[in-house]
């Protein structure tokens, strides 16, 4: 349930929004402001309604809407939009000055440092140089505009600033970039940490996200028949073939919005103790429990489908961490350090 | 009941804007319907309403209603009120969309949403968007932080603030008490940058060691960010990428390690047959003894002695 607030708000936007327009769909108007066409249809009425009494009385707004269509012949005094708010220009700003810099990454030119090897597949084709630099001339063109019309209100977006790793040191972001406009598929030699191993596999590019500071593939991996995300600080090398991408009809984007790694409940569940030198390791891993004991020690529950990765773990945090269950996984570790001191002596 | 108080605010709206004299409470109430008879219901109500108008950023003024009595009056001037002209290309609605879905917190994401409808509203021409490619890279920002939302206001209203802190390796907590200039996020992290006052120096704090709420001390307008303050330049050097000033030499398994395979010198070991010699740079002899443990038996340090015996005592870590 929305409050009166919200839905003032969203009220202030919308009448402009038609009368902008004058006629406008019913179903195009209700997709742009996220709402459902009866939700719309209750917005209206209750513009329509607003009454002034005094000191005549007469109603400001007038719209109809029929036939999957709406239209404003009188929206008054707020037939146009209200300011940007500090937050809103703010927030605004600050994502497209990320998307910005993010953009810059994919950039043909900024390949040339890269490695040969990675080589630009675009290069020869003006096609895909322009439009990437309409991308980010868009987004440059964007902000401009933004930073004009929210005037004072977007001050404060100067104080907050997003600084994003740049993917390794090639062109490795402008090559997949190219690779994404062209629409063709790749070979990627990806390390996985993990297990320590390079993978080799073709993939069908779908977008680049980035995520917490990381750039990321993500694409329909046809090794693993289904959708994968490859963060490109591990891609060892890219092959651009000469191929179309096929990404399957039904191929769903991951849900980057609930988070990137999102560990299944038919994973093995580890529980760990971490002592307070390692709590560190509870903040920068998406657990699932985290139970404090005392002294500052931890017990956390991790999914993971990947026990390789979880005895490297054990081995790295040594007397800071301690495996409680599964009895197996506690076992392996030991097993592991053992035969790796046997070897020192 | 919501429903009411919408059309009621919404009604004030479209008489201030219309109106070029201030106009009293009373006139307001004489104009709109839905408010009660009794006097200090409607007190009260009409100050909710005006504080609710003014969170929108709906920019109320006051003044006198007219030069015979002192009543205060109330209008919206409808050159503050209005979002200056602006024209989106589709290629600018496109991108638009993009940039209106990076924050993932949902404060943030409500404003960003929000200020993209408005521009969406002024713009006939954005309705083009289908026809352009939106760029092909999507960020997303998260802050997940309870720090993040009362310093983000703090820095926005520039007011200073106070908190907890519990610094990387310590175990007691220290109160601190910031002028922030800017909030700054790395490698995925949000950082805070700004004078510590009784540090009385720059200070950048890593948001998820403050521990307990932001309060704030002192009225918006209070903090004065220093000319030439960089928040992006504190955080980088605060946080600054560690020089590999090291070199270990390591016997390593030719079929594993691939990472100090791929980032080492490497050399094949005539002695141990099945085993490669890789001389590979580190910065942080801790780290890296931890790291190089995570290998197991697939690794031996041959040189620098630390660094050899740092792994073994890792590994016993590892027994217990």
């Amino acid at each position: 349930m929305v409050t009166s607030a919200e839905r003032l708000r969203r009220l202030l936007a919308l009448v402009p929004y038609v009368a902008t327009r004058r006629v406008v769909g019913l179903a195009e108007t209700a997709a742009t402001f996220g709402m459902s066409e009866r939700e719309l249809i209750d917005d209206l009425n209750l513009v329509w309604c607003v009454e002034l009494r005094a000191p005549e009385p007469y109603c400001p707004i007038d719209l109809s809407y029929e036939d999957g269509e709406i239209s404003i012949s009188q929206a008054e005094s707020i037939a146009r939009p209200l300011r940007l708010a500090a937050d809103e220009a703010s927030a605004l700003l600050v994502a497209l000055r990320m998307l910005a810099e993010a953009a810059s990454f994919g950039r043909p030119s900024d390949s040339n440092h890269g490695d040969p090897n990675h080589g630009d597949p675009n290069r020869g084709d003006p096609n895909h140089g322009d439009s990437d630099h309409g991308d980010s001339d868009a987004v440059a063109r964007l902000i401009a505009k933004i930073e004009a019309a929210a005037g004072a209100a977007g001050a404060a977006s100067s104080q907050a600033a997003i600084l994003i790793e740049r993917p390794n040191a090639g062109g490795m972001a402008a090559t997949l970039s190219g690779a994404l406009a062209a629409g063709r598929r790749v070979h990627l030699r990806y390390y996985v940490p993990s297990r320590d191993e390079a993978t080799e596999r073709d993939v069908d590019p779908m977008r680049l996200l980035v995520v917490e500071g990381r750039t990321y593939l993500e694409g329909w991996c046809r090794r693993a028949e289904g959708v994968r995300t490859f963060r490109l600080d591990r891609v060892v090398s890219v092959d651009v073939l000469d191929m179309p991408a096929e990404v399957p009809e039904d191929a769903e984007p991951s849900d980057v919005d609930g988070g990137l790694f999102t560990a299944s409940p038919s994973d093995l569940l580890a529980e760990i103790e971490l002592a307070p030198a390692a709590r560190w390791f509870a903040e920068s891993t998406p657990c699932e429990s985290v139970t404090e004991l005392p002294d500052g020690r931890l017990r956390i529950g991790l999914r993971t489908p990947d026990t390789t990765w979880l005895r490297r773990l054990a081995l790295r945090l040594g007397e800071d961490a301690r495996v409680v269950a599964p009895a197996e996984l506690a076992d392996e570790v030991r097993a592991t350090a053992a035969a790796a001191l046997a070897q020192y002596e | 009941m919501s429903k009411r108080r919408t059309e009621r605010l919404l009604s004030i709206v479209v008489l201030l804007l219309s109106s070029r004299r201030y106009l009293t409470a009373e006139q307001i109430r004489a104009a709109v319907s839905g408010y009660p008879d009794e006097q200090e219901a409607f007190k009260r109500m009409f100050e909710r309403d005006k504080e609710e108008l003014r969170d929108l950023g709906i920019p109320l003024e006051t003044g006198r209603a007219s030069q015979f009595d002192d009543d205060l009056g109330y209008r919206i001037s409808r050159q503050d009120y209005e979002l200056p002209e602006i024209h989106l290309e589709p290629d600018e609605a496109a991108v638009l969309g993009i940039a209106s879905r990076v924050w993932q917190s949902a404060e943030l994401a409500g404003a960003a949403t929000g200020a993209a409808l408005k521009l969406r509203a002024a713009s006939r021409e954005a309705d083009g968007e289908s026809r352009a490619t939106p760029p092909g890279i999507q960020p997303r920002l998260t802050t997940q932080e309870p720090a993040f939302g009362p310093l983000w206001e703090a820095v926005r209203d520039r007011r200073p603030v106070t908190f907890d802190h519990l610094a990387s390796g310590r175990s007691e907590v220290t109160k601190r008490t910031l002028e922030p200039w800017g909030v700054v996020n790395r490698h995925g992290r949000w950082y805070v940058a700004g004078h510590d006052r009784a540090r009385n120096a720059p200070r950048v704090f890593r948001l998820s060691r403050i521990t307990g709420p932001v309060k704030f001390a002192g009225p918006p307008g209070s903090v004065k960010v220093p000319d030439g303050a960089d928040v992006r330049e504190l955080v980088k050097d605060w946080d600054k990428p560690l020089t590999r000033d090291h070199t270990a030499t390591l016997r390593v398994r030719a079929d594993a390690g691939f990472a100090l395979h791929r980032w080492g010198r490497v050399e094949q070991d005539a002695a141990h047959p099945g085993w490669d010699r890789i001389t590979i740079d580190y910065s942080d002899p801790d780290w890296y003894a931890r790291y190089l443990a995570s290998f197991g038996p697939d690794v031996i340090v041959i040189e620098p002695p630390e660094l050899r015996e740092a792994v073994i005592r890792q590994l016993k870590g590892a027994l217990t």
